[in-house]
């Protein structure tokens, strides 16, 4: 009787062992192993210096470091302040009585997003090519537009990728708005219709604050991707970070360090970095959108 | 949530509508035309460059549907001269089925045991689980790496499988699932007729929660066929190679062979064309499961 009472209390610890064993080996332990490794110099299978902070340190000296902050940090904002709105634009089209097939343009938006990461760098390579490109011949000279050397001038490098991004992650994004839009009740549109709003002012003052949550989980989305983009801007610029690392992203820095230069100790403590900002970032955005507040 | 039956804003309906709204509406169509035509163009134009010879994706004027359509890119890919492509394609498959079923079998076994029982810390564990969501992936990058290093795992399938199949997002959308799908009376019922508690959880909560277990399914199948980080940082041989590992290395030696890359691009890509088919409700509502409340 006891014994079985006591395997009757075990039993759902039983059930949910799986993710905690898997966890702690694959999970916490690399964490913590990663966090011990930041505080060496070491070169692949080489010997381990102790360095204590030094690693950090040579983080806020490292003109390549600080670059791919710039270089991820332009692309958020690229994201945030381009695709976000332009998916918003999208979801509320799309949740328009009026609007025709918009059931199949839902689907039809989001089909890029479920293409590998690698395909679409290598469809992208063919599409921004100066002289064969699509973009230069079919779409900036029928405009009288001269050709523009996307992938090669490093100021045109960000604006590539910012574009592949729309055409990656709008449709998407104005899905999570279409969700977000039809849990708004009817009422109270319908409220503010009767006391004079016209549809403009009704989106402002009614939906657009009633969006807050979805808008939140959207742009951390938004933010979070720009740090984890690696293959698409690998691959469109051979395995490399671009002219000038133009493309140098955080994911792409961290994989040549750890990876082609096997700095083991420096890579370990690049994503400790990446962790932090991103923490940071996400806090700044709960803040910003007052998730806080309804708690 | 199924896409077709959501539903959508009433607008007061007029029978006439002004001029100023009927530009309006045509303008907003004319848009979305053309939004789609640009989603579209980058496909069509990857497929039908895959039928091109290279000296006809490397001249004036650019075409649509090929002049002089050739399958030789195809049958070069194929006869795996650059690329083993139909073994990396079958590499490919076996990691993200194997992935699939267990990361599905771990994420319904922990979802069950948090949603059906209850337990000391139950709250607290599960809120670990969530928090493991907000540690990317980067830090652990390199430890990882030493780790299989260190098991032997390198340029071995097991080594993206078994760290891919611990998920706290698929814990905790089984979770959900099995709340909404399994009633707590029909273990109890089970109970009584003798039935082990790990068979509660394979005859009654697996086969109840079959709708949460494909969203699950396809997003899983996805990220797997798809990923490109991990696999390219444990792999070693081209023999070894996922799909996308092979493709990176496919165009980073034939890079001026567009043909016959954008054909293997193509045919990584049919897989997910069919899965989109076969399980777009399911799509929808796994991406959309996170965006309702925020």
């Amino acid at each position: 009787m006891k014994r079985s009472r006591l395997r009757a209390k075990a039993v759902p610890y039983l059930f949910i062992s799986p993710f905690f064993i898997g966890y702690a080996v694959f999970g916490i332990y690399p964490t913590l192993h990663a966090l011990y490794l930041s505080f060496f110099k070491q070169v692949g299978i080489g010997p381990k210096t102790f360095v204590g902070l030094g690693n950090y340190a040579q983080l806020l000296s490292d003109a390549r470091f600080l670059k791919s902050i710039a270089v991820t940090s332009y692309y958020a904002a690229g994201s945030v302040f381009i695709i976000v709105p332009l998916a918003l634009l999208l979801g509320v089209i799309l949740n328009t009585e009026s609007v025709r097939f918009k059931h199949f343009f839902r689907l039809f938006f989001f089909l890029p997003l479920l293409t590998s990461g690698v395909v679409v760098a290598i469809i992208f390579g063919l599409i921004f090519d100066e002289r064969y490109g699509l973009l230069n011949n079919w779409v900036l000279a029928p405009l009288g537009l001269s050709p523009v050397r996307w992938l090669l001038e490093p100021k045109w490098v960000m604006p590539s990728i910012i574009i592949l991004g729309i055409w990656r992650w709008t449709g998407v994004n104005a899905l999570y708005f279409i969700v977000g839009l039809q849990s708004i009740p009817q009422e109270l549109l319908e409220a503010a219709a009767i006391d004079g709003a016209n549809r403009l002012q009704t989106f402002w003052h009614v939906t657009l604050p009633l969006l807050r949550p979805v808008m939140l989980f959207v742009v951390v989305l938004a933010i979070i991707g720009s740090y984890n983009l690696f293959g698409e801007p690998f691959i469109l610029f051979g395995q490399g970070t671009g002219p000038s690392d133009s493309a140098l992203f955080m994911t792409v820095y961290l994989y040549l360090t750890g990876f082609r230069f096997l700095k083991f100790g420096y890579a370990s403590a690049i994503g400790y970095a990446m962790a932090v900002i991103i923490l940071i970032l996400s806090i700044l955005q709960l803040r910003f959108f007052g998730a806080f507040r309804e708690v | 949530m199924k896409l077709g039956r959501m539903k959508s804003v009433k607008a007061p309906r007029r029978k006439v509508p002004r001029l100023s709204e009927l530009g309006l509406r045509i303008f907003v169509h004319t848009a979305l035309i053309v939004g789609a035509a640009a989603t579209a163009m980058p496909f069509l134009w990857m497929i039908s460059s895959s039928f091109k010879l290279n000296s006809e994706i490397y001249s004036y004027p650019l075409t649509l549907l090929p002049r002089h359509g050739t399958l030789s890119n195809y049958a070069r890919l194929l006869a795996g001269a650059e690329i083993p492509f139909v073994r990396q394609f079958v590499n490919s498959s076996i990691v993200a089925a194997a992935q699939t079923i267990l990361t599905l079998f771990i994420s319904s076994l922990v979802g069950f045991g948090f949603a059906m029982y209850n337990f000391k810390f139950k709250r607290a564990l599960f809120v670990f689980v969530l928090g493991t969501m907000m540690i990317p992936a980067q830090v652990t990058l390199v430890p990882l790496f030493l780790l299989m290093h260190a098991f032997r795992w390198l340029d071995t399938y097991q080594a993206i499988i078994l760290p891919g199949s611990i998920s706290a997002f698929g814990v905790f959308f089984m979770r959900q699932a099995m709340i909404s799908s399994v009633p707590a009376e029909l273990l109890d019922a089970g109970r009584i007729d003798g039935c082990s508690e790990f068979g509660l959880f394979w005859r009654i909560g697996l086969p109840l929660s079959g709708a949460g277990l494909s969203v699950l399914g396809v997003l899983t199948l996805l990220g797997s066929w798809n990923n490109y980080l991990w696999p390219v940082i444990v792999l070693r041989t081209t023999e070894k190679f996922t799909l996308p590992v092979g493709l990176a290395t496919l165009i980073g030696l034939y890079k001026q062979e567009w043909g016959m890359v954008l054909a293997g691009a193509f045919l990584a890509t049919v897989p997910i064309i069919v899965l989109f088919i076969l399980g777009r409700n399911q799509f929808i509502t796994g991406l959309t499961s996170g965006a309702v409340k925020g």
